[in-house]
Order: C-alpha cells, then sequence, then structure tokens
C-alpha cells in the first residue's frame, strides 16, 4: 500500500507533463489531487503498519539478480515518520504553489518527480534502490530552482546540483566499496547490518565517505554553504521541499546508510562529528542574525536546526536519536511554513525580501494574517515550548548531555541565538517600525487565498499537534529504533 | 470540579480566541468581550479560592499520563502558594485590563494578548511537572513581548528585544539544568525531586550522572552546582536579581502602563514562584553551601535598586526600580529560609515567618506596583506623554482624590502599618534577623532608601507650588475611581486583616518548611 | 576444419545479406532511381537497408552453438550474436536519421556505405584471428573515412576526413606491426594460440612493443587518451549520421574488440595496477589511458561551446570509464562493458539525432541554439534530457546501472580487493563534473528562453518515433537493467 506513494507521484508526474498548460486548474487539481493521496496513503500506511509493527516488507523481490540487486521497499517506524512529513510538505508545497502561472504543468511534474524520489529514499531498505531513488531527486530539484527560481537562480541551482551530486558520488564510492569487501553479493541493508561483515580498517575510512556524502545534503558544517544560497534562489515550493524533505534525505541517508553499516567507524567519527554538528548549530544561527534578506535568515536557521538532527544522531542514545527524528519532521513542517510565509505570502505581495525595506512597510497591519501565521511559525523555530520543535530539541540535548555535555551547552547558546534571529526577522518584516516614516509599502496587497490559509493551518496544526502530543510520533519512533538490526547505533558498539 | 484548574487555564485562552477572531473594527466589543473572559476566570479563581482546603497539600489535583516512555505525566494542582498567585493573577488582569481601555491602536489584538499572557500565567502557577510548567513559561513570554513591541514608548523596540533576549538565556539555562536532572533522576515531577532532594537521594544521582559518563572529576563534583547554577539564572533573571536585571527598568518603562502593571504584578512574581517551588526545595544544599553569596545578591539588590531608584528622573523608572527592590525582600526570605537549621528547632518558626512574608510581600507587591503603575499611567495620560519626575508639582491642590488615592498606595509600598505592604516586610525581616542577621541588618539601610525615594516622588508630583501648565490637571474620574476601588479596599482589609491570606497559606508553609532540609 | 561451405554460409548468413544489401542499394540508387529527388531515393535505400538488418538480424534470432571456425576467423557463440543483434539495432536507428539528414546527393553510396561499415563491425566482434581483425578493422575504418568526407560542401567534412584518415592509417600501421611482431614471437594468429605462447614467454621486451602498438592502434579506434586528436573534428564536421555511427557502432565493435584481444589474447599478461601494488602488464596500461581519458574528456568538454564537440570530449571519457570495465576484467567486467556500451551506443545515436534536428534549422550545433528548445520540441528535448543524464550517470537511466555495474567490476578486480579502487573514485568523481556540463546543455534547453523569432521546430515523424524509441529504451533498460545484464550473462556462460 504504502509503495503506491511512490507510484502515484510518478504517475502523477507523467501525467502532468501531458496536460496542455493552459488548464491551470486542472493541472493544479491533477497535482493536489495527487499529493493528498499521498499523504492520505502515507496516514493509511500508518495504521497498517501498526498492526505489523517491527520493519514491515511492502515489496521483496529480485531487481538484478547479477549483481544481487533487489527490489525491496519496506517501512519501519523512523521511515513512517518522514513518510508523513513527505506527504504534508507535498500537499502544502502545491497549496502555496497556486499561483504559479509560467510552465505549470512542467512545475508541477517536476514537483512530485521528486516527491516521488523522496518518498522512494524514505521506504528502500535495498542500498542500491535507496541510492538510485536518492539520485533521482537532484534532477527536478534543479529544475525547479532554475526555472521558476528568483535571486541567482541559476547559480543557487547549480551549486545545489553539484554539491548533491559530489555528496552521492562520495556514497557511491563507499556503496560499491562496501560492496566489494562485504562479497556478500548483497544490497540488503538488514542483512548487511546484521552481519557487519566490515573489517574495522574499512569501516573508519568508508564510514566518513559515505556519512559525509549523506550529510552534505543534510548542510552539515561546514558543507552547509549550497542550503542557504539554493534556498534563496528556489520558488516558494521548492524551498519547502529544499527545507522541508531534501535536507531530510541527507540526514536520514546518513543514519540508515553509514551510521548502520559502519557501526566501528561511527565509533571512531562520534565526537569529531558531534563537534560538527555543535558548530553548525551555533554558526548557523550566528550568521542568521546579520543577514539582510529574509529568505537567507531562515536558510542559515536551516542549517541550524539540521545540526540539533545531527547532533542528536551522534549522541548515539536512544533519546538523542529519537530527538534526531523528531526534529526533522518538526523542522521539516517548521521551515516549510516559515519559507510559504516568506516567498508565497510576503514576498509574492511586496516584491522584496529586503528586512530593511520590509522595516519601513509596517506589514503587520496590512497583512495580520501573516503576521500572525509567522509570528507562531517563528515561536515553534525558537524551540518554544508546545511546538514540535521544542519536543525535539529537548531530546536531542537530553541525548547530549548523555554523550557530550559541553555540546549540549553549546546547542542551548544556539537557541539562544536561534531565539535573537527569529526575533530579530519578526519584528524587522511585521513590526517595523511605524514612526520611520510614511509606510512604503504596496497599498493594494493581495488578500490571502484561501489554499494559502489552508497551508497555513496544515502546517501549525501538525507542529501543534506533534508539540503538545509527541507520543503520536514517539510511538513510531523508538520501537523501531530498539529493533535488533539498529543496535549500533543505541549506544553505539564497542570495537 | 476536577477540571477546574485545566479549566480555568483554558478560559482565558480561549477568551483570547474569540477576542482575536472579532472583526478589526468592533473596537468596543472586544474590549467588553475580553475584560468579560478575564471577569469570568476571576469569578473562577474566586470561586477556587472559596473551596480551597488549607489543610491539604493541594488541592484541585488533575493528574494523567501524557508521554509515558518519558514518564510524564500532566500534574496540576495548588498549593496556598499556588492558590494565592492565581488569584491574584485573576485580580490584576482584569485591573489592567480596565486601564488599558483607552488603547485605540488595535485594542482587540491588545486584549487577546493580554488574555493569552494571563493563560500562561494560570499555567505557571498551577503546574506540578516541569514540562507543562515550562510550556507555560515560556509561552507567557510571547504576549509580553508583543504587548511591549506594539504599544510600547519610543524605545519600545529594542527594550522588547533586550527583555526577550535575556528571559531567552535564563530560560535556555534552565531547561539545560533540568534535563541533566531528569538523567540523573528519570523525573519532572516537582514534588518527586523535592523528597529525592530531602533524603539525599538526588545529590547521589547527581554524581552517579556524573559518573556514569566517565566526566572528569572535577566536572563531577561541581554538576550539582552546575544544574543549581543553571536553574538559577533562569529564575533570577525573570525576578529579577541585580545584576540579571538590565532588561528590567527599559521593559516597564517603554511598555504601556497596562502592560506594566502585569509585568510587574504578576511576570515577576513567576521567578520568586519559581524559588519557592523549584529552588528552596530542590536545592537545599547548594543553596546552603553558597548562602552567603546569594545573601550578598539580595542585599546588593535591596540596597542598589533603592539606591537606582534615588537616582531616577523618570516615574515609570522610579516605581520599576522599586519593584526590584520590593522583589528582593522576598528572595532575602527565601535564601533566609535556606539556612541551615542544624540543631536549633526555633529556627524552624523564624522560617516559617520568613516564608510567609515572603507569600505575603509577593501578593502586596502584585497589588500595589501595579496599582503605582497604573497612577503613573494616569499622569502621563494627562500630562501628553510626561512622566519625568520634576515635571510636576502642587498637583494635590488641583487633584485631590488622585493625590490621596496615590499616596495610600505608596504608603502601602513603603510598607506603612495598617497597610498591606507593612505585615509581609515585617515577617521577612522577622525570619531573617534571626536566620542571617547581617544580611537583614544591611537591607535595612534599603529600607530606609525606599522610605526616601518613594516620599520623594510624592513630594515633587504632589506637593509644593502648582506647576501652571498643568491647572487643567483633572482629578480621576468616577469611573477610574471604580476601578481603583477595589484596589485601595484590596490593600485596606489585607492590611487590617493579613489572616485571610496568611489563614490559606500557612499550612502551606508549614510544610514546605518540615520539607526543607535540616 | 569445415568442409561444408553452406554450413559456412549459413554461420555468415546475416554478414551475407548484409553485404548483398549494401549491392542492391547501390543497384537500386544508381540504377533504377537516378535523377530522382533524394529525398526519396533516401527513402528507398534506407527502407532496403532496413531490410537487410532485419533479415540479418532474423538469422541472429536462434542462439547458435558455439562454434570456432579456421584459427578464430569466424568466432560464433552467443555473446558475438547478441552484439551483432545490437549493432543492427543501432544501424538501423542511423539509417532512419539519415533520410532526413540530407547532407549529401549521393544517397546510394551513403547508405551502402553505412551497411558495408556495419559489416566491418560484425567481423570486428565475430573473429579472433589477428588477420581477420585487421582486415575487418579496415573494412570498417575505410567505410568511416569516406563516411566522414560526405558532406562535402563543408570545409569541416573534408578537414574532419582527411585528420581521421591520417591519424587512422598511422596507428593502422602501428597495429600492423605489433601483430607482426606477436606473430613473430609466437607463430600464431590465432588469440588463444597466441596466449598459449605468450604466458610461457612472460614480458619479453618485445612482447611488451607488441602489446603497446596493438594497444595505440585500438586505442586510436577507441578515441582514448592520447589518440583522441581526431575525435572532436570528426564528431563536429562529419555528416551526423556518420559521427553517430562513429559514436556508436564502432565505439561498440572496437570495444569488444579491445576486451577480446586483452582477455584472450594477453591472458596471463595481466599484471597488476593496484594502488600501490604495480606489476607490468596491460592492466596498468589501459588504466593509465582510463584515466587520463577520463580527465581530460570531462575537463576539455566543460569549455564547450558547440554540443558536437562537447559529445565528442564527452566521448572520449566514456571511453575511460569502459577501459576501466576492460581492466576490470573477467566475467563481470566483460558483462558490464558491453552493458555500458550498448547502452551508451543508443544514447550517443540518440543524443546526435537531437543534434541533428536542431542543427538543420538552427543552422549550427553551438550551445545557444538550443536555447528554449524545451518549448520549440518538447518530445525531443526530453529524448535529449534522457540522453544527456544517462550518459551522466542519474538513475534510473542506463548509463547509471552501467556505471554502477562496471565500477563495481572494477573494484572488486585483480588479486587485491579494492585494489582498483582509486580508478573507480577518479572515474566517479570526473563523473560528478561531468553533470556540470551537462546541466549546462539542459540549461540551455529548459531554462533559458528560445529566441524571439523561433517557433515550433518541424522534425520529421520516423525521427521523432526513432529518437523516441530510443529514450525509451534507456529508460527502460535503466529501469529494469537485468533485461540486457542477465542476457549478456546468459550469453556470456553460453559461448565459454
Amino acid at each position: 500500500m504504502l509503495a503506491w506513494t511512490i507510484y502515484i507521484s510518478f504517475i502523477g508526474a507523467a501525467v502532468l507533463m501531458l496536460v496542455n498548460p493552459r488548464h491551470r486548474l486542472v493541472v493544479r487539481g491533477l497535482a493536489l489531487g495527487t499529493a493528498v493521496a499521498g499523504l492520505l496513503l502515507a496516514l493509511l500506511g500508518v495504521l497498517e503498519y501498526q498492526r505489523l509493527a517491527g520493519l514491515a516488507t511492502i515489496v521483496d523481490c529480485s531487481w538484478i539478480p547479477a549483481l544481487g540487486i533487489k527490489y525491496y521497499l519496506a517501512v519501519d517506524g523512523l521511515s513512517l515518520v518522514l513518510v508523513i512529513l513527505t506527504g504534508l510538505a507535498a500537499v502544502t508545497g502545491i497549496l502555496f504553489s497556486w499561483n504559479i502561472e509560467e510552465r505549470v504543468n512542467e512545475f508541477f511534474a517536476l514537483y512530485l518527480a521528486l516527491i516521488g524520489g523522496v518518498y522512494g529514499v524514505f521506504l528502500s531498505f535495498d542500498l542500491f534502490l535507496l541510492f538510485v531513488f536518492y539520485e533521482i531527486a537532484i534532477i527536478p530539484k534543479y529544475f525547479l530552482i532554475a526555472i521558476w527560481g528568483s535571486t541567482n537562480r541559476q547559480y543557487g541551482a547549480m551549486k545545489l546540483a553539484l554539491y548533491s551530486f559530489v555528496g552521492s558520488a562520495m556514497v557511491l564510492v563507499g556503496l560499491i566499496a562496501a560492496y566489494v569487501v562485504s562479497g556478500a553479493r548483497t544490497f540488503d541493508l538488514v542483512e548487511l547490518a546484521r552481519f557487519n561483515p566490515f573489517p574495522a580498517s574499512f569501516q573508519l575510512w568508508a564510514f566518513p565517505l559515505v556519512f559525509f556524502g549523506f550529510a552534505i545534503l543534510a548542510g552539515l558544517w561546514p558543507f552547509h554553504t549550497w542550503a542557504p544560497t539554493g534556498h534563496v534562489a528556489a520558488p516558494t515550493a521548492a524551498s519547502m521541499l529544499l527545507a522541508g524533505v531534501v535536507m531530510k534525505l541527507g540526514a536520514y541517508g546518513a543514519m540508515r546508510v553509514a551510521m548502520t553499516l559502519f557501526p566501528l567507524g561511527l565509533m571512531k567519527w562520534q565526537p569529531f562529528l558531534a563537534y560538527l554538528a555543535a558548530t553548525g548549530i551555533v554558526y548557523g544561527a550566528t550568521v542568521a542574525l546579520v543577514q539582510r534578506d529574509l529568505k537567507f535568515v531562515i536558510g542559515y536557521s536551516s542549517v541550524s536546526h539540521m545540526g540539533f538532527v545531527l547532533l542528536g544522531l551522534m549522541t548515539l542514545t536512544e533519546v538523542g536519536l529519537t530527538g534526531a527524528i523528531l526534529q526533522m519532521f518538526s523542522h521539516g513542517i517548521i521551515a516549510g511554513l516559515l519559507f510559504a510565509v516568506v516567498g508565497r505570502m510576503v514576498y509574492d505581495r511586496t516584491h522584496t525580501r529586503e528586512l530593511a525595506r520590509l522595516r519601513g512597510m509596517n506589514l503587520g497591519r496590512l497583512m495580520p494574517f501573516t503576521a500572525v501565521a509567522f509570528v507562531i511559525a517563528g515561536a515553534a523555530s525558537m524551540g518554544l515550548p508546545g511546538f514540535s520543535g521544542f519536543v525535539a530539541e529537548w531530546q536531542v540535548l537530553v541525548g547530549a548531555w548523555h554523550a557530550f555535555p559541553g555540546l549540549a551547552g553549546l546547542a542551548g547558546l544556539g537557541i539562544i541565538v536561534g531565539a535573537a534571529y527569529t526575533l530579530r526577522a519578526i519584528q524587522q518584516t511585521f513590526f517595523g517600525d511605524q514612526s520611520a516614516g510614511p509606510p512604503e509599502a504596496p497599498h493594494d496587497l493581495a488578500p490571502v487565498t484561501w489554499p494559502e490559509m489552508l497551508g497555513v493551518f496544515i502546517l501549525l496544526g501538525a507542529t501543534l499537534a506533534v508539540g503538545l502530543y509527541p507520543r503520536v510520533m514517539l510511538d513510531l519512533i523508538v520501537p523501531s529504533l530498539n529493533a535488533p538490526w539498529m543496535q549500533a547505533l543505541v549506544g553505539g558498539i564497542k570495537p | 470540579m476536577s477540571m477546574a484548574l485545566t479549566l480555568l487555564t483554558l478560559l482565558p485562552l480561549l477568551g483570547a480566541l474569540a477576542v482575536a477572531s472579532l472583526p478589526a473594527g468592533r473596537k468596543e466589543l472586544a474590549r467588553r468581550l475580553g475584560l468579560g473572559f478575564s471577569l469570568a476566570a476571576m469569578g473562577l479563581a474566586m470561586l477556587l479560592w472559596n473551596q480551597f482546603d488549607a489543610a491539604a497539600s493541594f488541592n484541585f489535583v488533575e493528574q494523567y499520563s501524557w508521554i509515558p516512555s518519558w514518564n510524564l505525566k500532566y500534574h496540576v494542582g495548588v498549593d496556598g502558594l499556588g492558590m494565592l498567585m492565581v488569584v491574584l493573577t485573576a485580580l490584576v488582569i482584569p485591573f489592567s485590563l480596565v486601564s488599558s481601555w483607552h488603547i485605540e491602536d488595535q485594542p482587540k489584538v491588545y486584549f487577546a494578548l493580554v488574555l493569552g499572557l494571563e493563560a500562561g500565567l494560570f499555567g505557571v502557577f498551577t503546574a506540578l511537572n516541569f514540562f507543562h510548567w515550562f510550556i507555560f513559561w515560556e509561552l507567557s513570554l510571547i504576549p509580553a513581548y508583543f504587548l511591549i513591541k506594539l504599544w510600547g514608548g519610543t524605545l519600545r523596540t529594542p527594550a522588547a528585544m533586550q527583555f526577550f533576549i535575556y528571559t531567552m538565556v535564563g530560560s535556555v539555562a534552565m531547561l539545560l539544568a533540568f534535563q541533566a536532572l531528569y538523567l540523573a533522576t528519570g523525573t519532572f515531577d516537582f514534588a518527586t525531586l523535592a523528597r529525592l532532594a530531602k533524603s539525599g537521594q538526588l545529590s547521589q544521582s547527581m554524581a552517579a550522572l556524573a559518573q556514569n559518563h566517565g566526566w572528569k572529576n572535577g566536572l563531577g563534583q561541581w554538576m550539582p552546582t552546575l544544574i543549581f547554577g543553571g536553574v538559577f539564572l533562569g529564575l533570577a533573571v525573570k525576578v529579577p536579581l541585580i545584576p540579571f536585571h538590565t532588561w528590567l527598568p527599559a521593559a516597564y518603562a517603554e511598555a504601556p502602563a497596562g502592560t506594566s502593571m502585569i509585568l510587574t504584578g504578576v511576570l515577576s512574581k513567576m521567578g520568586v514562584y519559581g524559588f519557592l517551588r523549584l529552588l528552596l526545595p530542590v536545592f537545599p544544599h547548594e543553596m546552603q553551601a553558597l548562602l552567603p553569596w546569594l545573601l550578598g545578591l539580595a542585599v546588593l539588590t535591596i540596597v542598589a535598586s533603592a539606591g537606582a531608584a534615588m537616582a531616577q528622573k523618570d516615574l515609570k523608572r522610579v516605581v520599576a526600580y522599586s519593584s526590584i527592590n520590593h522583589l528582593g525582600y522576598c528572595l532575602l526570605g527565601i535564601f533566609a529560609a535556606a539556612q541551615a537549621t542544624d540543631a536549633r528547632p526555633l529556627w524552624a518558626d523564624e522560617k516559617a515567618a520568613a516564608l510567609n512574608g515572603v507569600i505575603l510581600q509577593m501578593f502586596n507587591h502584585g497589588i500595589s506596583a501595579s496599582a503605582l503603575f497604573c497612577f503613573v499611567g494616569l499622569i502621563e495620560r494627562r500630562a501628553g506623554g510626561r512622566r519625568g519626575l520634576e515635571d510636576f508639582g502642587g498637583l494635590r491642590q488641583i487633584a485631590p482624590v488622585f493625590a490621596g488615592l496615590m499616596g495610600i498606595t505608596v504608603f502601602s509600598s513603603l510598607g506603612l502599618p495598617g497597610l498591606n505592604g507593612f505585615i509581609g516586610e515585617f515577617l521577612i525581616f522577622k525570619g531573617a534577623f534571626s536566620l542571617v542577621s547581617w544580611a537583614a541588618v544591611l537591607s535595612v539601610a534599603g529600607l530606609l532608601l525606599t522610605a526616601i525615594f518613594l516620599l520623594t516622588l510624592l513630594q515633587k508630583v504632589f506637593n509644593g507650588p502648582l506647576n501652571e501648565r498643568w491647572s487643567g490637571f483633572p482629578d480621576l474620574s468616577l469611573g477610574e475611581r471604580v476601578m481603583l476601588a477595589p484596589v485601595i479596599a484590596i490593600i485596606f482589609i489585607v492590611g487590617i486583616y493579613p489572616q485571610c491570606i496568611l489563614g490559606a497559606i500557612n499550612s502551606s508553609v508549614m510544610q514546605m518548611v518540615s520539607n526543607l532540609a535540616r | 576444419m569445415i568442409s561444408n561451405y553452406r554450413a559456412l554460409l549459413a554461420l555468415l548468413a546475416p554478414e551475407t545479406i548484409l553485404v548483398v544489401t549494401a549491392l542492391l542499394v547501390l543497384v537500386a540508387d544508381l540504377g533504377l532511381l537516378r535523377g530522382r529527388d533524394p529525398r526519396r531515393r533516401a527513402t528507398v535505400a534506407a527502407m532496403l537497408g532496413g531490410l537487410g538488418c532485419f533479415l540479418a538480424m532474423a538469422f541472429l534470432l536462434q542462439p547458435p552453438e558455439p562454434r570456432n571456425l579456421l584459427d578464430g576467423m569466424l568466432v560464433v557463440n552467443p555473446l558475438t550474436q547478441l552484439v551483432k543483434q545490437y549493432l543492427l539495432f543501432i544501424t538501423f536507428g542511423t539509417l532512419i536519421l539519415a533520410v532526413e539528414s540530407r547532407c549529401t546527393c549521393h544517397v546510394g553510396e551513403y547508405f551502402a556505405l553505412l551497411i558495408l561499415a556495419t559489416v566491418g563491425f560484425m567481423f570486428m566482434v565475430s573473429s579472433e584471428n589477428l588477420l581477420m581483425i585487421f582486415v575487418s578493422l579496415e573494412l570498417a575504418s575505410l567505410s568511416l573515412y569516406i563516411l566522414t568526407a560526405f558532406a562535402r560542401q563543408t570545409l569541416a567534412s573534408a578537414e574532419a576526413a582527411l585528420k581521421y584518415y591520417l591519424f587512422g592509417g598511422l596507428s593502422a600501421a602501428f597495429m600492423l606491426f605489433g601483430m607482426s611482431l606477436l606473430y613473430g614471437l609466437t607463430g600464431e594468429i590465432h588469440l588463444a594460440d597466441i596466449a598459449d605462447h605468450t604466458r610461457s614467454l612472460g614480458l619479453d621486451p618485445l612482447l611488451i612493443l607488441a602489446m603497446a602498438m596493438i594497444v595505440v592502434g585500438l586505442g586510436f579506434k577507441i578515441a582514448a587518451v592520447p589518440f583522441q586528436l581526431w575525435a572532436p573534428d570528426v564528431y563536429q564536421g562529419a555528416p551526423v549520421p556518420s559521427a553517430a555511427l562513429i559514436a556508436s557502432g564502432s565505439k561498440v565493435a572496437s570495444f569488444f574488440l579491445l576486451a577480446k584481444v586483452a582477455m584472450v589474447g594477453f591472458s596471463g599478461l595481466e599484471g597488476s595496477g593496484g594502488w600501490g601494488q604495480f606489476q607490468a602488464g596491460w592492466v596498468p596500461l589501459l588504466a593509465v589511458l582510463a584515466a587520463f581519458s577520463i580527465i581530460l574528456g570531462n575537463l576539455a568538454a566543460l569549455a564547450q561551446q558547440s554540443l558536437k564537440r562537447l559529445l565528442a570530449y564527452s566521448a572520449i571519457a566514456h571511453a575511460g570509464y569502459m577501459l576501466t570495465g576492460v581492466v576490470a576484467g573477467g566475467e563481470s567486467g566483460l558483462v558490464s562493458l558491453l552493458y555500458y556500451v550498448l547502452t551508451y551506443a543508443l544514447t550517443a545515436v540518440g543524443a546526435f539525432g537531437v543534434v541533428d534536428v536542431v542543427e538543420a534549422q538552427a543552422g549550427d550545433d553551438r550551445l545557444s541554439s538550443f536555447a528554449g528548445l524545451s518549448r520549440r520540441a518538447p518530445l525531443m528535448s526530453f529524448c535529449l534530457l534522457v540522453f544527456l543524464l544517462s550518459l551522466a550517470g542519474i538513475p534510473p537511466l542506463a548509463g547509471f546501472f552501467g556505471k554502477f555495474y562496471m565500477f563495481s567490476a572494477a573494484a572488486g578486480a585483480g588479486q587485491h580487493q579494492l585494489g582498483m579502487l582509486w580508478l573507480v573514485i577518479l572515474a566517479i568523481a570526473m563523473s560528478a563534473v561531468s553533470l556540470y556540463y551537462y546541466l549546462q546543455v539542459l540549461k540551455q534547453v529548459y531554462v533559458s528562453a528560445p529566441a524571439p523569432a523561433a517557433g515550433r521546430l518541424v522534425i520529421p515523424l520516423p525521427v521523432q518515433v526513432v529518437i523516441a524509441c530510443l529514450a525509451l529504451s534507456v529508460i527502460i533498460l535503466g529501469c529494469f537493467p537485468n533485461l540486457l545484464a542477465g542476457k549478456l550473462l546468459l550469453a556470456f556462460h553460453g559461448g565459454h
């Protein structure tokens, strides 16, 4: 059933290519229908999954026997969380792209192709298959940004594409080497993790290769530089997807592949990577504090928040890993919302993202709904309790206390700076000084449309629901982390 | 009444949503609806106060499992302390709303934010589990921030920012500390933590935590102190304690008067409440170890803030510093109660006196300080935004009722016997003199200075020759008199019959004292 | 020995049919259609040629008994038959493209030469005998020289042909010299017999010289660095169908031949090219060629403004990738190499087809001429997207699996595990670079706006069909690589 999330997205993409772009409403309707169907399938998957528990196989058949490659789709709690996130991001992204007029069928086709690839990554338990889906996502990303983007779009798109591709080249080398070394003629993730056929000396270099390869896409400092430029260049929906799910692909891959397969390498590299992650938290936040472009603020905030994910992963504790997964979900939702507000609701109406100019517009009065949405999203992004971000960062911090108490303090500093830049952004965008002179805002700002409202409510609802009742996610995540084949992650293994 | 406290928290929240969803044009309706909700909350609070059973340790307890894997419960309930704070909040909020009736700029947003703030405050004062206590603690920040930012004076932007960031720093420190505590004990429940602390298990667990994770000796040894420091910082910023106070004068001065009333009246009590609920029971050993330093800070807060208040030229800033000063007494009492009792059983009574005084002082200060800000706000509005100490003079001649009522409030604030301020300060000093005499003696200097600057304030504004500029200064209108009457009544009632409050809190205080480590 | 000529003819039926077809095309064109509209002549020629291809293919369908006739002059086994089928398929595609290309008025000769070149390729595939190898190689080469020069109107075509011819002649001389040395050393011309001798000979200096010279000759055919100089000019100057055939059929046949010569003829002289485990032999030699081809091809492609030259440099880089397959050796090395080169051939024909279409209307093949192509010819743009991304190695296209298969074969090759990993890392890293220039092209196609006056392109239906089929097969082979890889494996085991 869940496998249809993948198929339906690709089918939707193919169908959309054939629809005449002049029938915009049809195109949008089709795209939205496909995404909603994907989301519903994902949610149904939760029900189905609760019956099965553990690692539920969806499809498992031979694909390329020459190399022992299987078409192996399965789902565990971690994947399920991210699949739901993808569904949510897909639906809301389409809602916030309702105003795309130019080449609309291509836009949504690429969009759905990207979504299909993302679903695929989260559901693949064969390394090769996972990698295939991982790479499928690269090209639609490039075009979405290069064609429909804004500031410096060609540069941002190319940078993102090349960074992703370099990352996946590293992963590819690692995979091939692992395949050769294991001698098992299989890419089955679970099997490889169980038997762990890799000698320690091999893991020592294969782990960082694969981990960094994936983590580039997760925005790990200092390989994060694609993130701000990419986010800024991208059109709203693509920014939402980039921050919402694509960065999660990286983190997910790093966890699923690198950390699961190479536990010995992981133990060696753990402290170093934890330091990088914590540096990223503080660095991203600090840089966000001095940005002039609103989207850059959020772009760097993504780097900072993804630092929490990576820090959580590196704690190798149940609570820290749970936090990391939850933070992936939470950041996906919150960053999506922030980008939606900034890109669609502010930029598309005022045609500027310069904080200095927005300050003179006093948008808080002109666009109250937008302002409230941004404030709530900002509060969630700061990690105020009651929202999903708090629960997630909370757990990461608890995990960090276990493993690296000093870094917990550093991450705390990151939270504080995070509050500062978010506040600054809120203040300058919506509540600039009225005394600075007459507002220079165009007074014919278009009213908020229903797709935007709906999108805002969906995302806010999701972050609040998880924030107030995290059990919905925890019940999925925690049992999966305790699966026997994941033991290398929780607690690590002693060489 | 099983859901009473949850209902109490939800009521203003609903009110906030209802008010916010009104159309922008219906200003009067928004005000009335907002006030209505706050009055309803007040009614509910009064009902609870009426049913409150002082003998039981916690009233109206609700407890539900929330996140079982973290051993997390939704646990609310009030003892005397919590109940009194709930009542204080319920009283101050409608008072503040009425005094903000004149706001013409987006009144519905203003009223909605105040109601949201009220919900946060109720949540803080009723929570018995750190997790959701912290949720409300943080959530109260957002409305407060916007109240300052959107309706404040000329320097509101930096003031609001400073307020938010300072508090956030404290909160993160506290959060990290509580996480370490959670790792050590596996619980967030205040009562459980206090029990562990009393039996000494907490220190052991903290040491074990350090050991389990192979932290170096130095860090392991300092662990409890670090954790204590984190919680302390979070609370001290909120109160505030000098030197963590620098956000306060700007915030209080820039905020609109109605907001300053809430800030000083209730928000600052969150910090003191935290000291009583968290620090005192959970970290008795650390407090004892650091007691001279803590007392030093309290004395510094009392004396320095009084001195600073004397130097101010702005009425709002004077009142702001006086607020710091008064909360300094509360902390003096709390720290005094943390003094090791050793083998002197009599000291338990002194501690009880000090803590009773502290709680009473919290309530009294909430009432008088918010009233003072209300008066300053009235002056400011009448003078077209001017509120300099030297700008006025002789107002008593033309506004006698104004001068009289404000005089009463000022005297209540400086602790004139017969008014409410006296009995709280008296009890604090009574306890403190026996427990930590040196600090008490030094603090007396603060008392004197307070008297001086508050009297100076009265004199400069109301006495002397009439400043001709203000010859048209209107006296209190009927509406304003009605608004202020209940407050003045409370000042007198509590001053004359403090037992009405002490009766409710005394048994909680006795319990608190008995729970304190020896 | 074979005594029955009918049996021999049965084995040689496909090649015979093609030769006859080529003659028929000439006769029909020169005799019956003289003076007609060139387009119609081309259509007739292509139909005849296509018919011949299909007939030949029909004879290749039934799996033969593995035969090795006349000292390896004719080797027939499932693998060779499979490769020949694909060669015929490629030629068929080229024929269709040539109809619409209108590069010449000497239609009959052009089509006949296309077919004859294919015959040469087919013999290259099925001989393991030095003499026969050289003859078939020359048959193919000479046909290609002329095919290159066919666009007589343009100076570039003549220049390209001359260059191609001169370099080709030189390298053929080297090769012949190498072969004669080899014969002199061993007294054998059958590869398998040569191997028996060379194994006992060891690494004789003369043998090394012979090996190097043969590598020079074949290196020229596959356009590996440093024998690549002709490639960019030929790709750019030759008529597009010729270039397509050079990039596809010629590549397939030459790589099959190279693999055969190296793996069969020099078996035992592999040496080792592992990092820090150098040991003389053909593996390190080819590995170095591969490395240089990959680096130079990709870096030079970055700077190209003409799409054909870009494809030429990318072909050089791909020759380098494919050499890693040869270097890997063994079953997985050969099968992955064949998978790669066959899918690459499909891609190359398709890409040249699109270039031809655009060039015919825009007048040149500069990248800027492709601006906004997606709005002028959506289907062709999509096909070009598929081809280029497959070249870049993006899943789920055939090029990706080919790379993956071949690189994992290379990484696992040799006595030392992961010894050749350095070459794999280099190849993968450079393929990351290659994405940049492929994306530059696609950026023009999809992102840039078309020139204001440019309308929709008019593209003949057969061309559209052929290109779309090629794109479809690239996608299908990428999604279900087993369709080809499984067959190749089966054929490999059937043959040995």
